[in-house]
């Protein structure tokens, strides 16, 4: 049996195709439904075992990105996310749908009255921005997640103009990293980098990614799906086309993850 | 008002009003034998110069610089239109040709593409920000109301301005050149990504003569299944008694006008209310609705409502059964307060029309309320022979059918031709070769890096791209074309280029048209496309053409414009690559008082073609140190009208020839060369030459090169020289032999090696790159 994976699309989710396409080459079944559908019949989500918030402008990102959206869910749907976290399903948000789950409250931490408690907020170089971005997995997020195994580094773009992660002081930044809920940094020679371009946003610690305390929600601003062929990669031409990237097995994985329960 | 019909129009409208026939029609629907304030608008956005194309149906004068006349009777129909025609008999790959909104081929087996570029200039004079986006969005529509409709995948965007730098006089009404380039810039940007669509090709170039009037091409490909149902996707229909339904957005009384005050001249009356406003979300919202409808085939026929609104996409729909009756009363409004004629011709954005039988009705506007889109029942199609507008119970226009659509009266336009001849510039006068020199030219507005600007367009959305706008180690060598994967079944690509050559206008438009054409070509073969399945785009912005006491040489501008339709012509007959779709924008000058600032002749011609496998695509960037680079193609001693020549303020007549027999024999060899392998990396010489060519394929490798060559030419000739159809390679030592058979007769001159040392070296010079590289990079990475 494939695993279904649910991604969401409408009102300004762009990404939603090729998320689909990765979940169905690592070995799912995606099913796309826009999100009135789900609106209109709740039930949609006690019949996948996960589920995805692909990038975009939800709501052409007025007010601040992600931020109607989020509310959308978490007043309309609150309740059915968190039946579907105690089931131990696996979520992923990706660029607007990581921030969407981060200004849910529903990263990093989490619990049955969701609070945000940290931003995604304008880059420091004030420009939306489409470049390729090297990352970094960090070790204790990797052993908690199953989205991360086996994963050192990989390369996949950006393309935003609000990624820039912060909290509300270092104290929580602290407790963030000892936590072990930083899923992935920027990298510049292998090493979390504030560097521009290297780190494109100027995110505190250079964190691309974050996952909740189960490993299963899973947020990063960087776009994996487009970069699990190895033509998509911008330097191809240069050194060939054997490897596969390594990209994919961020969507092995959790296929692999959810086979096996 | 703001109509923008000429006397000989309104005689025309005077005498099918004072017809007896029309008087009866009338009096029988308690109409007023007078024309309505809504008719008259309908007539005048129906044949303004925007929407019916005037300067390219009339009939020409054409008198030749030997004093020899012809008469043509309409460029578009014997220049445009019959080539295509008759390349058609050769080619079978194309679908839909200029009778839609955007061409269409087959793409592979299941798939069609088709593609469409826009202008929006005049909205973008007035309002950048707004202008621009509403072009992106607009011309994304355009794909969208293609056959029964394209889903948009990649977008385009080509713009001229004036220098950034300018610091002279802006008379009235214009913004600084500057202030354009943001805000176009930023529109672009924020329609098209907010859309989902990656923008992967395009160019930025500048003239003084640009302030008068930015040129925004903004262009769409789309996919689409070949076909739908049991018929092609690009086939579409209305019956009597289809349902007339408008989806999308509201409509207000932003860009009223807009398709009458585009077909004059920019001045300081011109109206910012004549500009749409645009939200690229709601047209999003739009587009996922209306791609499920068209799968589960709920309507027979989607337009989109671009220039002229409703009157415009409901008027020409009606054409296809006969008739329409509307009820404007019915039309979802922004605010109250519109009058029915502001409702019919309003151009406020994100709408399409369409024909949905009566029987799928139900199933269509459930399907809009569930996804949160308007949708309006508006009315019905018939078979009356009238347009028949209705404001509630009251009718308030009904016009004939064959009067709106075919009574405008032909234009008749003198066109004289007499060639100008700036002296070229002597060997003497040549400036030394010098680092400087060579920073000069890499730092000229037209040549320099725009790569600030263009990364902050999303590119890989979709997921489709494979060769990006930037190549090369540290991706920020500029890429001759783009190249995309559509469907993950196979390794087909498409790839999408252009070519823009502005000033060569200033010498002679037949050859402007010709190299414009040749680099477009050039820029997909480079990057590892079949030229036999080319297809072309042509998008035409000139100075207004119409020869009258204010505008004295109005007949050389037509008789360029007749130049430039003569090589089109030419040019696609001779390489079997016919236009397919394409635009023309007649009155790109600024007129105030005495002051009136014409751009120079512009032809934007965009190119598409296949990859058999996007694996053998092939970048502009140098690969290996040690590796041959080879010239291929004759560089003559022609600098007329080139960027070398611009940066010594001169113009000069010799421009480059094309000849396309022999370009297009270089280009197919090129690509059977690429499908073996056997050529490392490819990039077009364009603007600044060779040395501009060789100057990015090293900054893309991030390695130098040592040349020498032999030429008769002096060596500024050689390295500026924008001869056509030339291409640089590079090629590895153990692949010359194979690559010289591939290559064989043609003109290939080994010219040098790609070296570890970070300098480019020939003659006496050692050029350090990191100082060229600078040179190139910084001139308009911030305009502060």
């Amino acid at each position: 049996m494939k695993p279904r994976i649910l991604i969401l699309t409408g009102v300004g989710i762009n990404s939603n195709r090729e998320l689909a396409e990765s979940f169905e080459l690592a070995g799912a079944e995606a099913v796309s439904h826009h999100i009135s559908e789900v609106e209109a019949r709740p039930e949609l989500l006690n019949e996948v075992q996960g589920l995805a918030f692909p990038g975009g402008f939800s709501y052409g990102d007025h007010i601040a990105s992600g931020k109607i959206l989020g509310n959308l869910v978490k007043s309309k749907a609150g309740h059915l996310l968190q039946g579907l976290k105690e089931r131990g399903t696996p979520m992923i948000g990706i660029c607007n749908g990581f921030q969407i789950l981060v200004k849910m409250g529903w990263l990093p931490q989490n619990d049955d009255q969701p609070v945000q408690q940290a931003s995604l907020t304008h880059n420091d170089s004030a420009r939306y921005e489409n470049r390729w971005v090297e990352l970094g997995v960090d070790p204790a997020a990797r052993a908690k997640s199953p989205w991360l195994q086996g994963l050192e580094s990989f390369e996949c773009p950006v393309r935003h103009g609000e990624g820039k992660l912060v909290l509300g002081n270092d104290d929580d930044l602290n407790r963030l990293e000892d936590a072990g809920l930083v899923a992935l940094r920027y990298l510049k020679d292998g090493q979390p980098t504030q560097e521009y371009p290297h780190n494109p946003n100027g995110s505190w610690n250079a964190i691309a990614g974050l996952i909740d305390p189960s490993g299963l929600i899973f947020g990063l601003m960087p776009h994996p799906e487009v970069a699990i062929h190895p033509h998509q990669h911008p330097r191809w031409s240069r050194r060939g086309l054997a490897d596969t990237p390594s990209t994919l097995q961020l969507f092995k994985n959790i296929v692999e993850h959810l086979k096996s329960r | 008002m703001g109509l923008a019909l000429t006397l000989e129009e309104m005689l025309a409208i005077q005498t099918y009003y004072a017809d007896e026939k029309t008087k009866e029609h009338r009096s029988g629907l308690g109409l007023p034998s007078e024309p309505t304030d809504v008719e008259l608008e309908a007539l005048a956005q129906t044949w303004s110069e925007h929407c019916k194309h005037k300067i390219f149906a009339a009939t020409v004068h054409y008198t030749d610089e030997k004093g020899e006349s012809e008469e043509i009777h309409s460029l578009f129909k014997t220049m445009i239109h019959a080539p295509t025609v008759e390349i058609m008999k050769r080619r079978h790959d194309i679908s839909s040709v200029f009778s839609d909104n955007a061409g269409a081929f087959h793409f592979d087996e299941e798939h069609d593409v088709c593609i469409k570029a826009e202008t929006h200039n005049s909205p973008s004079a007035l309002d950048p920000y707004g202008g621009a986006m509403t072009g992106i969005v607009g011309v994304n529509r355009d794909v969208l109301g293609t056959g029964r409709g394209f889903l948009p995948i990649f977008n385009t965007d080509v713009f001229c301005f004036g220098p950034p730098n300018y610091d002279g006089d802006l008379p009235g009404r214009l913004h600084h050149p500057r202030r354009i380039f943001r805000g176009v810039h930023r529109g672009v940007k924020d329609g098209g990504n907010e859309s989902g669509i990656p923008t992967v090709n395009g160019s930025i170039s500048f003239d003084d003569r640009f302030i008068g009037k930015p040129l925004v091409f903004c262009g769409t490909g789309g996919l689409a299944p070949r076909n739908l149902g049991d018929k092609p996707i690009v086939e579409k229909w209305i019956h009597p008694g289809d349902l007339a339904i408008m989806v999308g957005g509201l409509i207000g009384k932003d860009g009223i006008h807009g398709a009458t005050f585009s077909s004059e001249g920019l001045s300081s009356a011109s109206p910012t209310s004549a500009v749409q406003i645009g939200d690229p979300i709601t047209q999003k919202r739009m587009t996922d609705f209306l791609i499920i409808a068209r799968d589960r085939q709920l309507y027979n026929f989607i337009t989109d409502n671009g220039a002229g609104g409703l009157s415009s996409s409901m008027g020409e729909m009606a054409t296809e059964c006969g008739g329409l009756s509307l009820d404007l009363a019915k039309a979802p409004l922004k605010y109250a307060g519109l009058a029915p004629w502001e409702i019919f011709l309003s151009e406020a954005q994100e709408r399409m029309s369409l024909a949905v039988p009566p029987e799928n009705l139900q199933a269509f506007l459930e399907l809009a309320e569930s996804m949160h889109v308007t949708a309006a029942v508006m009315g019905t199609f018939t078979d009356s022979g009238h347009l028949d507008l209705f404001y509630g119970d009251e009718q308030i226009a009904s016009i004939s059918m064959d009067f709106l659509h075919d009574g405008l009266p032909t234009l008749v336009l003198p066109a004289r031709w007499n060639p100008p001849k700036d002296p070229e510039v002597e060997n003497d006068d040549l400036p030394e070769l010098s680092l400087e020199l060579c920073k000069a030219i890499l730092s000229r507005f037209n040549i320099c890096s725009k790569e600030d600007w263009v990364r902050q367009y999303d590119h890989e959305v979709q997921g489709m791209s494979v060769v990006k706008p930037f190549c090369g180690e540290k991706a920020d060598a500029p890429s001759d074309a783009a190249v995309l994967r559509p469907s993950l079944k196979h390794h087909k690509g498409l790839a999408v280029a252009h070519g823009l050559l502005p000033r060569y206008s200033d010498i002679d438009t037949y050859h402007m048209t010709c190299n414009v054409m040749d680099e477009a070509i050039r820029s997909l073969v480079a990057s590892g496309a079949d030229p036999d399945t080319a297809l072309g785009l042509d998008n035409f912005c000139w100075p207004d053409p119409v020869k009258t006491a204010a505008n004295p040489k109005g007949d050389y501008k037509m008789a360029q414009l007749v130049r430039s339709n003569q090589a089109l012509r030419d040019m696609a007959l001779a390489t079997d690559i016919p236009c397919i779709s394409g635009k023309d924008s007649m009155k790109n000058d600024y007129v105030d008082g005495d002051v009136r600032i014409s751009i120079p002749p512009t032809l934007l011609y965009t190119a598409v073609a296949t990859l058999p496998d996007v694996r053998r695509a092939v970048t502009v960037d140098f690969k290996n140190p040690g590796d041959l680079i080879v010239l291929l193609g004759s560089t003559k001693d022609e600098l007329g009208g080139s960027e070398f020549y611009q940066h010594l303020g001169r113009t000069g007549h010799q421009v480059p020839q094309v000849d396309p027999e022999v370009a297009m024999a270089r280009y197919r060899k090129v690509h059977s060369a690429m499908l073996a392998g056997l050529i490392c990396s490819a990039h077009d010489l364009s603007e600044g030459g060779l040395f501009v060519a060789l100057a990015e394929s090293c900054f893309g490798g991030r390695v130098g090169a040592h040349l020498q060559w032999q030429s008769e030419l002096h060596p500024l000739r050689f390295l500026f020289s924008e001869s056509a159809s030339r291409l640089l390679l590079s090629v590895s030592p153990e692949d010359l032999d194979a690559l010289r058979n591939e290559l064989e007769d043609e003109p290939l001159t080994i010219i040098g090696e790609v070296t570890e040392s970070p300098s480019l070296e020939f003659l006496d010079q050692k050029l350090p790159l990191e100082k060229l590289f600078d040179a190139w990079r910084t001139p308009l990475q911030s305009l502060e």
